[in-house]
């Protein structure tokens, strides 16, 4: 055995490629799963029952889709680009299970005396790897739609691309003030840095009640969230948007574009498609978790103290993608240039505004109450500018009728 | 404010989350139709058994969607059929056409024909869907596509297993949905 694990090359070899098949098969499990809760919770927001056919409560339905969509005609339109045709849905699925690689699921075990984290790779450039890896997935969509030869998936495919970029810089943005918080750029740092319990909370003391809620609070844990709340919106739309899902779902509107880049796709290509935009889904609610809600953070009982951060983080994650179910069953697709004014007019200059409020704000000078007093203040007027909409639609509104009284 | 909007949206949505559900688990569950449904229809019979259709080719003359064919024939006294003159010799309703507007019901003037309840109208080819004399008239009995486990009538007040995997808490209508007798005459 020992010589087996030598020939492979050592311990850590084996570890790191037991940690890759592992994460890639617990995607491919969740994307069935996540498949189907989507439809499920969608239907139970449209008072629906959804699948429920196929095994019990339908839950073997995604497999059977599954099953179904191998077996289909893999047909390739005459004037498809061949090899581009087909490099583009694996273009697009590969580096949403690649930024799976910088997301840490859970703490660490000790293995006879060797450590093992559980996360595939702490990199140092951690969220710098998460936001190449995140766009990188437009390649796939933009190949596809220019190799399908068809004017739709062209489209398509141009959309995703002018969406990427509007949405990318703001994405990366809102994580400037979690890294200036921080001082790292590794998950796995970002995360031990949240697990702390909110420490500084002596601003009130001497004010009799307000010392002893303050105190209260101490068991609250360090979560990023409290002060970066602002952040975490900006991220919040931005990755919506990367993940091509309503409202941003435009470069697949179905109502223009027949289904945008994938129109010519059919059979697994188009399985492959799906499966990376659900893959995608799930990262962009697990870096939200990671960065924000305190990853694997979560109180640990005795019994398999190792298991509970998973169970933490997959609760977490969950959350964060019955969110993304539950804006695509509210929201409307947005209006091509409606998408573009919140992009650049809005979300990238409200990042920037908080990235200098976090770099001024955040210093040891300034009490955790001044702080999260003065990150609360200006986080409002930001969310308010944000949320207030488009100030050209205003006019729009329907004027107030006067009331007429009647015909005597 | 564009964002309050959002909210109020999302507010909406998920109250549909714990509401009852409107599906029903068809086919092992199926809804009751309202009495007056416009379904497939039959052809009646007086109490002595003789058909109440007299071949007169009313009904094929109110269809707006041509979808009743009759040829009719004179009675004989060795073979008779019905108790007037003639008797329709060919009845056939294509419901492939028929829009199931019951103008044919209220033209007829023996009241032969009416309309029943039965809405499982399908099958894999043309020819199935049109009926035939001997499949109207009610000797024959109406032949379910697949087996029933459980009707639900449309007033029904209590609740029900819903089919496999569904979460169908109720199927009551509203009041007012029900057919309501009509004023006046009728």
């Amino acid at each position: 055995m020992s010589g087996l694990i030598d020939a492979i090359g050592g311990a850590t070899v084996v570890i790191a490629l037991v940690k890759v098949v592992v994460v890639f098969l617990a995607l491919m499990l969740v994307t069935i799963f996540v498949v189907y809760a989507e439809r499920k919770v969608l239907a139970d927001m449209q008072a629906r029952v959804g699948p429920n056919r196929w095994g019990p409560y339908g839950i073997l339905q995604t497999l059977a889709d599954g099953i179904k969509l191998f077996f289909k005609e893999d047909f390739r339109p005459r004037y498809a680009d061949r090899w581009t045709y087909a490099l583009a849905p694996v273009m697009a699925m590969v580096p949403s299970f690649l930024a799976f690689a910088v997301v840490p699921i859970g703490d660490h075990i000790t293995i006879g005396d060797r450590r093992v984290d559980f996360i595939v790779s702490d990199l140092n450039i951690g969220i710098l790897y998460f936001l190449a890896m995140g766009s990188l997935g437009v390649y796939g969509v933009v190949l596809a739609g220019w190799a399908s030869g068809s004017k739709y998936p062209l489209l398509g495919g141009i959309r995703s691309g002018a969406q990427m970029i509007s949405y990318e810089i703001a994405l990366g943005l809102s994580l400037v003030p979690i890294v200036i918080a921080t001082n790292s750029l590794s998950t796995v740092e970002i995360v031990a840095a949240q697990s702390e319990q909110i420490q500084n909370v002596d601003f009130f003391d001497g004010i009799p009640i307000l010392e002893q809620v303050a105190h209260f609070f101490e068991f609250v844990p360090n979560w990023n969230i409290w002060s970066q709340w602002p952040a975490f919106f900006i991220f919040l739309i931005a990755g919506i948007a990367e993940t091509n899902r309503a409202p941003f779902d435009l470069p697949e509107a179905e109502t223009e574009l027949v289904a945008g880049y994938h129109t010519e796709y059919s059979g697994i290509r188009f399985a492959i498609f799906f499966l990376g935009e659900y893959i995608h889904v799930v990262a962009i609610s697990a870096i939200a978790v990671t960065l924000f809600f305190g990853g694997w953070d979560g109180p640990a009982p005795d019994f398999l103290p190792w298991a509970w951060p998973m169970v933490w983080f997959l609760v977490k994650t969950g959350i964060f993608v019955y969110l993304f179910v539950w804006l695509r069953a509210t929201l409307p697709r947005l209006r091509y240039d409606r998408l573009m004014w919140l992009g650049w007019k809005r979300l990238i200059p409200a990042a920037l505004v908080w990235i200098m409020v976090t770099a001024a704000v955040n210093t040891d000078e300034v009490t955790r109450g001044v702080r999260l007093a003065i990150f609360g203040a200006l986080g409002l007027l930001i969310l308010i500018w944000v949320g207030r909409g488009d100030p050209r639609l205003l006019p729009a509104t329907t004027p107030k009728k006067e009331v007429s009284s009647g015909a005597s | 404010m564009a964002l309050p909007e959002i909210l109020t949206g999302m507010r909406v949505v998920i109250r549909n989350v714990f509401k009852r559900k409107e599906t029903v688990g068809y086919p092992e569950v199926r809804r009751q139709p309202f009495p007056r449904f416009k379904g497939r229809h039959i052809l009646d019979r007086h109490p002595d058994g003789l058909e109440k259709c007299i071949g007169c080719e009313l009904c094929a003359g109110a269809c707006p969607a041509d979808a009743i064919y009759v040829v009719g024939a004179e009675n004989t006294p060795e073979m008779r059929f019905s108790p007037g003159e003639r008797y329709a010799q060919i009845y056939q309703i294509n419901y492939l056409r028929c829009i199931f507007c019951g103008l044919c019901v209220e033209a007829c003037p023996t009241e032969a024909l009416l309309m029943t309840t039965e809405y499982e109208i399908s099958g894999a080819t043309r020819e199935e869907h049109i009926y035939t004399k001997d499949q109207l008239i009610i000797d024959a009995p109406i032949v379910r596509h697949w087996d029933t486990k459980k009707e639900v009538s449309p007033d029904r007040k209590s609740v029900h297993k819903p089919a496999m995997g569904g979460r169908v808490r109720d199927t009551r209508y509203p009041e007012d949905f029900l057919p309501r007798t009509r004023g006046g005459h009728d």
